[in-house]
């Protein structure tokens, strides 16, 4: 309100120069909560990981004990391959499946959106319902495979390491895909339809249309996504714990099933802290990676020349 | 405002009462708004056990206007962290349910609950009419710091009679008949043993019977006392070997890593007859009374002690497994609240409706003399057997992942599984476990 009377010209910069304004103080609401529920148990978690604590007794400093201990159990770069591991897979799987559909549920085709709201329910269900349906659909004995008496899916499918990974990338990305499908469907509708004539014109087909239109033109739901997706799988813990416990022995063992079993199992606080840091490093580092794969300037147009 | 607000704060159940005041209690699940002090006592959730413990308590507070209990119940694994956390704020109930053992000693490191050993020099009626073995894993350096309630539980060997009976074959009289077993069983396309992997502490019961049948319940008592290197004892080493040529001769059901305990579903394979053995808690006896039809009364579950080794040093009436649950009181309730819990240690805890109740759940109570209650029991037979092999046993010891502190016994747990894995030898698991010895 008080712009106009500054001044400016330009209605284009007026929202830049309302600084002393109304807009900094709507900000404040999400800034308390990020600092009170965010920011000072991050700072606890930084104090404690320098300390012995077994959540009974007394907090003892003992500066990098937990972090020496951590650093030198073969535990952690395990735990750090398994977490790698997932979030590359369940990555490699989730993106081309999820834009697929999205691009296809942006379509017009018939059944569409009944196949849609299907396609939905996943995302529906909470993790722990999930993993403990799957789990007893998995169970070699009275398992899906056992009971319609199919070899195929008679597997011991989370008692083989190889095996148990494999169903916790399948049951994630089944879970998440429709999430993400539904970022590529808003993504895809965005694309102004005279790109799509024009190539018409030009005689590309679908499959070239697809590649060098639509894809290009998702650069920044990709990112959006994959940032979701990555940073969402560093800390997944819900769907692992009751699918397999971080089993077969330590074949899923993720960093944030490795933290809550040193934290609230062994008891030992200041290594879970440890671990709790490492995880906030390698999320922020990736992160930030995925805004500079993003370009410098997000609000550059993409429709030059359209 | 103030009222409701605390009502609703007490009832939500997500913090516990404060020790300090009765007030903030008053709308707790106890409820019966009598006088004076109140004291609070948490315990678990669900069969058999809930309707028990409810049950007492409710009897005490009717007996006792003027001392009344609260109590909360929790489910079992929300209960392992909640009641930790609650200890470490100095939050705890009056009345700590717990296993003993090395939770206990954790918690009397942190001098957080009450040395009851003068009280029971005091009233020796109290300790007298309890089974001796059940104050082992109550006792930390030799003071008494809980009182035994509830049941003894030992590890049996289950079997189905029906599958033994098909295959015409024996119950196993040494270790020796178990291997001959395993290679019958697997040419029928019937597993030897059912077996709850992923839960691993189903497959610590093994190792804790190979360990005693072949070196005496002496090699791991030396582990539990600190001594350096105990795991590198020649019969643990042998016992670990055993356990994986058990593994590799394929004695357990395949895919046994993957199922769980909490689910029943080891216990399924048994009355399900697709497993012929099965090494569980006498507690499994209920559940699969509940869930197996007529399995159990139809005489089809056998049950026995782990047979000897031939060649091995322990004694073949030693058993393992929970010699009892226990009570401790926070050192930080009020005089008041702690003299309630006195008054319910002495007059409530397995008083003769609860010991009737337990037996009724097919638990057997750890008073001397319980067995009495056992007639007419259409469960008579297996109780009979619990109460034989727990009072008879020449050393009833604790599960190793109680008896060990929390941090030592999750290392336990999770070299366990790796071994039952096969991803490490009898060796590295004794180097692993050596290096948290005394932790």
């Amino acid at each position: 309100m008080s712009a106009t009377t500054t001044g400016r010209t330009s209605s284009a910069v007026a929202p830049k120069a309302r600084g002393g304004g109304v807009l900094p103080w709507l900000a404040l609401p999400a800034l308390l909560a990020f600092v009170a529920f965010a920011v000072i148990p991050l700072i606890g978690v930084l104090l404690l990981s320098f300390t012995s604590w077994d959540t009974l007794g007394t907090i003892q400093l003992t500066g990098l004990e937990s972090w020496q201990s951590v650093l030198s159990d073969p535990g952690l770069p395990h735990a750090l391959w398994v977490t790698f591991l997932i979030t590359a897979l369940s990555w490699a799987v989730q993106t081309p499946a999820s834009i697929l559909i999205g691009v296809f549920l942006a379509g017009h085709q018939r059944y569409r959106e009944l196949l849609a709201v299907l396609y939905f329910i996943p995302l529906l269900l909470s993790s722990a319902a999930i993993a403990i349906t799957y789990k007893a659909l998995l169970d070699p004995n009275f398992g899906l495979g056992a009971g319609l008496h199919i070899d195929l899916l008679t597997q011991d499918w989370l008692g083989e390491p190889g095996l148990a990974l494999g169903v916790v990338i399948f049951v994630v990305s089944w879970q998440f895909i429709p999430f993400h499908s539904l970022l590529y469907q808003g993504g895809v509708r965005q694309i102004p339809r005279s790109l799509y004539e024009a190539a018409e014109l030009d005689g590309a087909g679908r499959v070239r249309m697809f590649f060098n239109i639509t894809l290009p033109q998702l650069k920044y739901t990709i990112i959006t996504s994959s940032t979701l997706m990555i940073v969402g799988s560093l800390t997944f813990f819900d769907l692992i714990f009751v699918l397999t416990e971080g089993g077969p022995s330590d074949a899923t063992r993720a960093l944030a099933l490795d933290m809550y079993k040193r934290g609230f199992q062994a008891n030992l606080m200041g290594a879970a802290c440890v671990i709790g840091v490492i995880l906030v490093l390698v999320g922020l580092a990736l992160a930030l990676l995925l805004r500079r794969l993003g370009g410098r300037d997000p609000n550059a147009s993409q429709l030059e020349g359209a | 405002m103030g009222l409701p607000l605390g009502a609703a704060l007490a009832a939500c159940g997500t913090s516990g009462p404060a020790p300090s005041g009765g007030g903030a209690s008053g709308a707790a699940a106890g409820g019966n708004g009598g006088g004076g002090a109140k004291a609070s006592y948490w315990f678990l959730s669900g069969p058999p056990g809930e309707a028990p413990r409810t049950a007492a308590v409710k009897r005490f507070n009717q007996a006792n206007p003027n001392g009344q209990i609260d109590f909360n119940v929790i489910q079992n694994d929300a209960y392992k962290t909640k009641i930790k956390t609650a200890i470490g704020a100095g939050q705890a109930p009056t009345i700590i349910w717990g296993w003993g053992g090395g939770g206990l000693r954790s918690y009397v490191q942190a001098g957080q609950v009450e040395d009851l050993t003068s009280w029971f020099d005091q009233n020796a009626a109290v300790k007298d009419r309890l089974f001796p073995g059940a104050f082992g894993a109550a006792t930390i350096d030799g003071k008494i710091y809980a009182m035994p309630c509830e049941t003894v539980q030992p590890i049996v060997l289950f079997y189905n009679k029906k599958v033994f009976e098909k295959v015409g074959v024996q119950p196993p009289q040494s270790y020796g008949d178990i291997l001959d077993l395993v290679k019958k069983f697997n040419a029928e396309g019937i597993a030897p043993f059912s077996l709850g992997g992923q839960s691993r502490w189903t497959n610590m019961m093994w190792l804790e019977f190979l360990f005693d049948r072949i070196g005496g319940s002496e090699v791991f008592q030396a582990v539990f006392d600190g001594e350096k290197d105990a795991w590198n004892n020649p019969a643990s080493i042998e016992a670990l070997t055993k356990m994986q040529e058990l593994i590799k001769a394929n004695g357990f059901i395949k895919g046994f890593s993957s199922i769980t305990a909490d689910s029943n579903a080891d216990q399924a394979l048994l009355y399900t007859g697709k497993a012929a053995m099965m090494l569980h808690g006498s507690w499994s006896y209920g559940i699969q009374q509940a869930q197996g039809g007529d399995f159990v009364s139809s005489g089809g579950l056998g049950f026995m002690n782990f047979p000897p080794i031939d060649g091995g040093k322990g004694d073949p009436s030693d058993t393992v497994g929970n010699p009892g649950q226990y009570l401790s009181i926070s050192s930080k309730a009020t005089p008041e609240q702690k003299e309630i819990a006195k008054k319910f240690f002495a007059s409530g805890v397995l008083d003769e409706a609860e010991q009737k109740e337990w037996v009724g759940t097919g638990g057997v109570p750890i008073v001397n003399g319980s067995d009495k209650l056992f007639t007419g029991s259409k469960d008579a037979e297996f109780l009979n057997f619990i109460y034989g092999v727990s009072s008879k046993a020449k050393v009833f010891a604790q599960s190793w992942d109680q008896a060990l502190s929390p941090t030592a016994a999750e290392v336990l747990l999770d070299n366990i599984a790796k071994l039952f894995q096969l991803s490490i030898s009898p060796q590295q698991f004794a180097t692993n476990m050596n290096a948290v010895i005394g932790k």
